[in-house]
């Protein structure tokens, strides 16, 4: 096949992806509202709608596959890995976001949180192809290296890792408003308690934050060897830099200042959204020598 | 050291300094600056400060940006720029706040590096009183065990432990190297700062524009524009020189973006060492110990003969344009003051000739495949023997006046009346940019013990196991409980595997 074909099934590919995250959205948002059993107690019974949850992770898995699929392809087209664009960086970042939740479940009862990783997968997937969108195209002289694998990859891991961790983040504010309110709403009550939430919401940060202190060294190592300065307060750079800042004050705040909790939830997402900040704002109305997005 | 205790120490701190006299208003302010809010607060302020140098166009990074600004914003940029809006990294208040960290992270780590060599031949400390209340607390009696303290002792060395033996209890203790990476973490924050400190301090960056077939000698002459850091001295220049043989630049016929460029070079490290052959492109630049010489841009010099109204050649050469399109439509200037009276000429070099009713004559492609050079003639004082610094590429043309406009192929001439110029070819231009960086070793050094470090601090845990060994009614019990600041699922999980340890003895014996 040619490159044009393959980046062409590429976008076949993503199209029918999704299709499968809108049914395993549909699916997982109908065994939620099945699961509250109506009646004047208002108990959860998870039994009816566990055949449901189950088809519905199968189909995030499907999805997921389809969409690995989609980079395959997409790959080849251009033969180099799909992270030169924004476009690209967004499948791709889907991609991670939804293999580490599927990672995550195998370990942790997070089957609820399928709603909330379908909908954002469906979200991301469809805002690359629909605005991010760019031809599939060689690489430019300045991102032919090595580094472009290891930076722009860990960069797009941390990425996935972020994203979860904020959901997790704010679903814990979401339950713990509802708790201090009183009682949790009945659709609530199979979600973990908010210590748990709380925990691997700060696991998730710790794993996460070697490997982003990772990316920005190995950008600094190749933005050496490309344009003769490891550092230049490069808008991205600068923002990269922000959230690394906001991550290490979360991390302090956990372990020395004893911040748990909604203090430290709040911080979480204030760090994400530097994270998304810089990912959106600086790629497309920024300037600097990041601005790869061909928009 | 966990968090508790390290609040308890803060408490200390701050309520020591009531205690203290005038005359140590100075150890006041360093406990304070050097104290863990402090930090967190100054590294919190080193993120919020830089927002603005990545919305504001800077200086440093792209100065037409900011002049581009100042002519949309003319009442607020002034201001601006008085409190160095436009120069956020190198301010005042930026760099405050960045010395001011530095200081505070040394003033924070120093005193927990003693403690913790402290701490790391010192025996675990003895169990707390009450065992009860600590975490996984469980009591057994004699009855159900089969291990003794020996055996007990020699499971928990095996384990990694390090324990200590008190009067009828052991303290076993493990993850003293989560502290070691939390050490080696902030020292190498301290080192990235010193190695960005010494580049910019030692440093030096430096612009040459090089036609192919010319020689470039690293002395200050060759430069362009350089850049030196405040102690760079300029003799320290290495004289290593640069023969630019070649430069193929490919580019992708459908988008017209660059595929590829390939210098290729013959570099003579000292005068009189020999030649070597070498390639440099984009992410290979060319490297002379801690200097190294990138290619950063490329364009074309057209080529021109100027003769005077006589015939007699006035200028030969190429002289270099600058390109204003991703195209490589090139503006620049040609001066020749040895003409009677002086001639400049204001130039655009095209590559690939198009035209359109908006734009004129411009480029359609980045390699010459239909050259022109469109030229203005302009006559009188060329205004360069007042010494006032003149761009080369600008002609000034305040007192000058023009005489002729033509646009030529390659080999063909003008004749402008007093004189003609001749188009004869073009040649290939590159950016060498030189840059010496001594301090980059030492923040490539940080920035790997940094990672090292933090892989320590976060995937370390430090967790103690108590056991208590006392006699009730003639009965032998061991209480056991542990504690973890970091991780209390592991600690729990391993008092799981100390207590199935115990029980599995009984069932031995």
């Amino acid at each position: 096949m040619d490159s044009k074909s393959l980046a062409y099934l590429s976008n076949n590919f993503i199209y029918s992806a999704l299709a499968v995250f809108a049914i395993a959205f549909l699916l997982h948002a109908v065994e939620t509202a099945w699961s509250v059993k109506s009646g004047e107690k208002r108990e959860l019974d998870r039994s009816r709608t566990e055949k449901l949850a189950r088809s519905a992770t199968g189909l995030i898995i499907l999805g997921n596959l389809i969409v690995a699929a989609a980079l395959i392809t997409r790959g080849a087209s251009a033969s180099r890995i799909p992270v030169a664009n924004m476009y690209e960086f967004s499948i791709t970042g889907a991609f991670i976001f939804t293999t580490a939740y599927l990672i995550a479940l195998k370990k942790y009862n997070l089957r609820w949180l399928g709603i909330l990783v379908a909908g954002l997968t469906l979200l991301t997937l469809g805002t690359a192809i629909t605005l991010l969108y760019v031809e599939s195209a060689p690489l430019v002289p300045a991102l032919k290296s090595p580094w472009l694998l290891i930076h722009v990859a860990t960069a797009i891991i941390s990425g996935g890792i972020f994203l979860l961790a904020n959901s997790l983040a704010a679903a814990f504010l979401v339950l713990e408003k509802m708790e201090r309110n009183g009682v949790r709403s009945s659709w609530a009550h199979r979600l973990p308690s908010l210590d748990a939430l709380d925990q691997l919401t700060y696991r998730l940060i710790a794993l996460v934050f070697p490997i982003w202190t990772f990316s920005i060294i190995a950008g600094a190592i190749w933005a050496e060897a490309a344009w003769g300065r490891y550092w230049g307060w490069d808008p991205k750079e600068t923002w990269a830099f922000i959230t690394w800042v906001a991550y290490a004050a979360y991390l302090h705040a956990r372990v020395t200042a004893g911040w748990k909790g909604r203090k430290a939830a709040w911080l979480c997402l204030i760090a994400g959204s530097t994270f998304l900040f810089n990912y959106v704002y600086v790629n497309i109305w920024g300037t600097g020598k990041h601005t790869y997005s061909g928009l | 050291m966990n968090g508790k205790q390290r609040e308890k120490i803060e408490k200390d701190r701050t309520k020591s300094l009531k205690e203290l006299g005038g005359f140590s208003l100075w150890r006041y302010l360093w406990r304070l600056l050097t104290s863990m809010r402090t930090a967190l607060i100054l590294l919190m302020l080193v993120g919020v400060a830089s927002i603005p140098g990545s919305i504001i166009p800077q200086r440093s990074q792209n100065p037409f940006e900011v002049s581009d600004f100042f002519d949309r914003n003319p009442a607020i940029s002034p201001w601006l720029d008085r409190f160095y809006f436009f120069d956020v990294f190198g301010s005042p208040w930026f760099s405050s706040i960045y010395v001011l960290l530095f200081i505070s992270l040394i003033g924070c780590v120093i005193p927990r590096l003693n403690e913790y060599l402290r701490a790391i031949f010192e025996k675990p400390s003895p169990p707390p009183q009450s065992l009860q209340l600590m975490k996984g607390f469980q009591s057994f009696d004699s009855d159900s065990i089969g291990a003794d303290k020996v055996l007990i002792l020699s499971w928990l060395k095996k384990k990694g432990f390090r324990t200590a033996e008190f009067d009828g209890s052991i303290t076993a203790e493990k993850g003293y190297l989560k502290e070691s990476g939390n050490l080696i973490f902030h020292f190498a924050m301290i080192f990235i700062l010193i190695g960005i400190a010494v580049s910019s301090i030692f440093g030096m960056r430096g612009d040459s524009i090089v036609n192919v077939g010319e020689r470039f000698q690293n002395t200050p002459t060759s430069y362009d524009s350089m850049i030196p850091g405040r102690f760079y001295s300029v003799e320290s220049l290495q004289p290593f020189q640069i023969k630019v043989d070649s430069f193929l630049a490919e580019y992708d016929p459908l988008t017209n973006q660059a595929l590829n460029y390939e210098l290729e070079v013959r570099v003579r490290e000292e005068l009189d060492s020999s030649e070597e052959e070498k390639v440099v492109r984009v992410n290979e630049p060319l490297t002379f110990g801690a200097t190294r010489v990138f290619l950063q841009a490329t364009g074309y010099s057209p080529q021109v003969t100027v003769r005077d109204g006589a015939g007699e050649v006035t200028f030969k050469g190429a002289v270099a344009f600058l390109p204003q399109d991703p195209n490589l439509t090139s503006a620049g200037a040609i001066k020749v003051p040895d003409m009677e009276p002086p001639i400049g000429f204001v130039g655009s070099f095209i590559p690939t000739a198009a035209r359109d009713e908006v734009r004129g004559a411009f480029s359609s492609y980045p390699e010459v495949l239909d050259p022109r050079l469109l030229l203005a003639v302009w006559q009188g004082d060329l205004g360069m023997d007042d010494g006032k610094p003149q761009s080369i590429y600008r002609l000034d043309i305040e007192n000058m006046e023009r005489i002729g406009l033509k646009a030529l192929r390659l080999g063909e001439s003008y004749d402008f009346k007093v004189g003609s110029i001749t188009f004869d070819g073009y040649l290939p231009w590159v950016n060498l940019q030189i840059i010496h960086d001594p301090g980059k070793k030492i923040a490539l050094f940080g920035g790997l013990f940094a990672l090292i470090g933090a892989l320590g601090m976060l995937f370390i845990h430090r967790r103690r196991i108590w056991i208590r060994f006392s006699e009730e009614n003639s009965v032998q019990l061991i209480d056991v409980a542990g504690f973890s600041s970091s991780n209390e699922e592991l600690l729990l999980r391993e008092l799981r595997e100390f207590q199935e340890f115990l029980t599995l003895k009984k069932g031995e014996s």
